[in-house]
């Protein structure tokens, strides 16, 4: 048990940015792919088509977020003026880092400012900064910019462990019911009496503080509703005729489940999808703030509003800027989930009709 | 019904021994007392200062039931303790729990229940009124403004709100907190009101979908038939068939309002339970989350048994399934 404690927090292999970069090219990937097969599939093929003809400036939005994260995680060694730095000469950088190489001040500017902001020293680069820099001097449409990464792969790494699990637990429990469904049934129930936050702050205090550890406890908390649902479902699935007629010409459960039961599924999984993704990135803020959260996350940037909206005069623009890039974010999510599930589902989750 | 209610207790009681069964995992399990001590005392504690770390907190048993230590081990102790609600003393200054608990629900329980209060009034309100105008304008405005109010962080809304209301326009007092009723009510309203502003999109797009699938419903129906106006509609047929599940709902949050809200506690500088919590996360008190953690759950537990029941006392149908 240590062991795999020790594992789980190793911040060894999972901080680094490889494996980052793996995780959102793979969730990357995945879209792709889904994308591909949908484009195939009469039913899907006008689903998508109509989630994006009610929502092309969402789609477009996110679209643009989706690239920046692209850009951040595409990394590699050398190049650039690697020199400068011993250390940063052996570290992957990405086409964000390369793009922003050399911007860092050395503390506050106010957006478009000549001069450091408590200190009046001249800048290195006056005016370059559209946004300001932070209390590293780090550019902050820099940090921003690397935020879509961070959130890409909070949302994608949970989603990765969280979706597979519920969904493995939520078709076996209601396809063979009895003993295996009082089993899954009883797991959900224990994990859904415990308050949410309050379990996830448990869990990543055991876990230790890494992006793994963090999304591993994201997973936990946020697959038991999803599995609920999943289950619900199967079990009417498994009722209807064609699972007989199915059986009758000898399939196996295996195969029932694979090729009649998980297709009807996808819908769902899809919705689940956006509507997690966005309840991860708000519960990765509240994280944040609580000095658990993800390094380079949004929310850690927004957090660290509590001093400088206290200082005199205000730094308000970090605050603003991780605010902004939070919101439209989510905003975009939320509508593209709503239209998706008005178009796929109006029956189950039936919301804003 | 006799054997229900029964069946539904024992039922409860199991799964109180499942999250039990789940902390001892998480506390003692997967992370050994030796790791909680060495976040306390430092990672490069000679051992002597970890042994006597974990004698003084009471970690210095074995951890699984053994051929000699039966009763005497981690594992029956955490489970006795914790259902006899001995919630032990805390694990950064051994304050005792329970009694920082009793003083830490008062202040908690005075934030969050005019909160809800005040955001299920309103939600509600503002979704019938919402409703009244399906698929009109209004109602598509209703709710987009909704999925906005939904897609901002609560730390922003404490953040700016704060920030605002407090600081520039100097309307509330920035934090803190009072044991006279009359200064409190100061101190609270600018949380209460975030709090309410924070959750209005949220529930106002549940409610008013429980709202409209009512108003699609055949009784509804009958009752314009009859010639009944759409104010008397919506009050006396499709608000009080969507009380079921709005309460449903509602009874479920009911529970988490004694374990207080973290993020508004911390940032108005409530003395509650969520603050004690943050403050148990920056000590890495881990035996005061535990005992919060249970809590939380037991009250959820015990909350979900009585409603079961009282459901099959209202509505003999929910018996049979």
């Amino acid at each position: 048990m240590t062991k795999v404690a020790v594992l789980l927090a190793a911040p060894g292999l999972f901080e680094q940015a490889a494996f980052g970069n793996a995780i959102v090219l793979g969730v990357l990937a995945l879209a792709a792919v889904a994308g591909f097969y949908c484009a195939k599939n009469e039913i899907w093929r006008q689903a998508l088509g109509e989630v994006f003809r009610r929502r092309k400036l969402s789609v477009l939005v996110l679209g643009i977020y989706v690239l920046l994260a692209l850009a951040d995680s595409i990394s590699w060694v050398g190049g650039g003026e690697a020199g400068a730095d011993a250390v940063q000469a052996h570290e992957a950088r990405s086409l964000v880092d390369r793009w922003f190489e050399g911007t860092t001040e050395k503390s506050y500017s106010a957006p478009l400012g000549v001069a450091e902001f408590y200190d009046k020293t001249p800048l290195q680069r006056p005016r370059a900064h559209l946004l300001g820099t932070n209390i590293l001097g780090q550019d902050v449409l820099y940090m921003t910019v690397k935020g879509a990464r961070v959130a890409l792969l909070i949302g994608g790494l949970t989603s990765l462990i969280a979706i597979p699990l519920a969904l493995f637990f939520g078709l076996v429990a209601g396809y063979f019911g009895g003993r295996i469904d009082d089993i899954v049934f009883f797991v959900m129930s224990t994990l859904a009496s415990m308050p949410g936050i309050l379990l996830l702050i448990a869990l990543i205090m055991v876990l230790g503080q890494s992006t793994f550890s963090v999304c591993m406890a994201l997973g936990v908390t946020s697959w038991v509703s999803f599995c609920r649902l999943a289950r619900g479902e199967t079990m009417k699935l498994r009722e209807l005729d064609y699972v007989a007629a199915a059986r009758a010409l000898g399939a196996s459960h295996a195969a029932i489940l694979w090729r009649h039961i998980l297709p009807n599924l996808l819908h769902l999984v899809v919705i689940s999808f956006v509507l997690l993704f966005s309840s991860l990135v708000l519960a990765e803020a509240t994280l944040s703030w609580l000095g658990i959260g993800v390094r380079g996350s949004w929310g850690n940037m927004i957090a660290q509003a509590k001093d400088e909206l206290s200082r005199d005069p205000i730094i308000w623009w970090n605050v603003t800027a991780a605010g902004v890039a939070v919101f439209v974010l989510l905003l975009c999510v939320n509508r593209i989930g709503d239209a998706l599930r008005d178009v796929l589902d109006p029956r189950t989750l039936g919301e804003g009709r | 019904m006799l054997a229900y209610i029964v069946r539904r207790l024992a039922y409860g009681v199991l799964v109180v021994l499942g999250v039990l069964l789940f902390l001892f995992m998480l506390f003692f399990a997967i992370t050994s007392p030796d790791d909680i001590a060495r976040k306390s005392v430092g990672e490069k504690a000679p051992p002597r200062v970890i042994e006597q770390w974990k004698h003084v907190h009471g970690y210095d048993r074995p951890l699984w039931p053994g051929p000699d230590h039966m009763t005497d081990n981690l594992f029956v102790d955490h489970f006795r303790r914790m259902l006899t609600l001995d919630l032990g003393k805390s694990d950064a200054d051994s304050v005792p729990i329970a009694r920082r608990i009793r003083e830490g629900a008062g202040p908690s329980l005075l934030l969050t229940v005019p909160m809800f209060a005040l955001g299920l009034l309103l939600g509600i309100g503002v979704s019938l009124f919402v409703a009244l105008f399906r698929e009109s304008y209004i109602d598509r405005a209703g709710v987009l403004v909704s999925v906005l109010l939904m897609s901002i962080p609560m730390l922003l809304y404490i953040i700016f709100g704060q920030f605002l209301l407090s600081k520039v326009l100097r309307w509330f007092p920035l934090s803190g907190f009072d044991d006279d009723p009359v200064v409190v009510g100061r101190f609270l309203a600018l949380p209460v009101l975030i709090a309410v502003a924070s959750s209005l999109g949220s529930s106002v797009r549940f409610y008013r979908t429980v709202f409209v699938e009512e108003i699609y419903k055949d009784y509804v129906r009958t009752a314009r038939a009859k010639g009944a106006g759409e104010l008397h509609v919506l009050r006396d047929h499709v608000l009080r068939n969507a009380l079921i599940p709005i309460l449903t709902d509602v009874v479920m949050t009911i529970p988490f309002l004694f374990t207080g809200s973290l993020l508004l506690e911390a940032a108005f500088g409530i003395p509650g339970l969520g603050s004690m919590v943050v403050d148990a996360i920056n000590a890495n008190d881990f035996s005061t989350l535990r005992a919060m953690v249970f809590l939380g759950s037991l009250l959820f537990i015990v909350g979900q048994v009585l409603t079961d029941i009282s459901y099959t006392i209202v509505d003999p149908r929910i018996r049979l399934e």
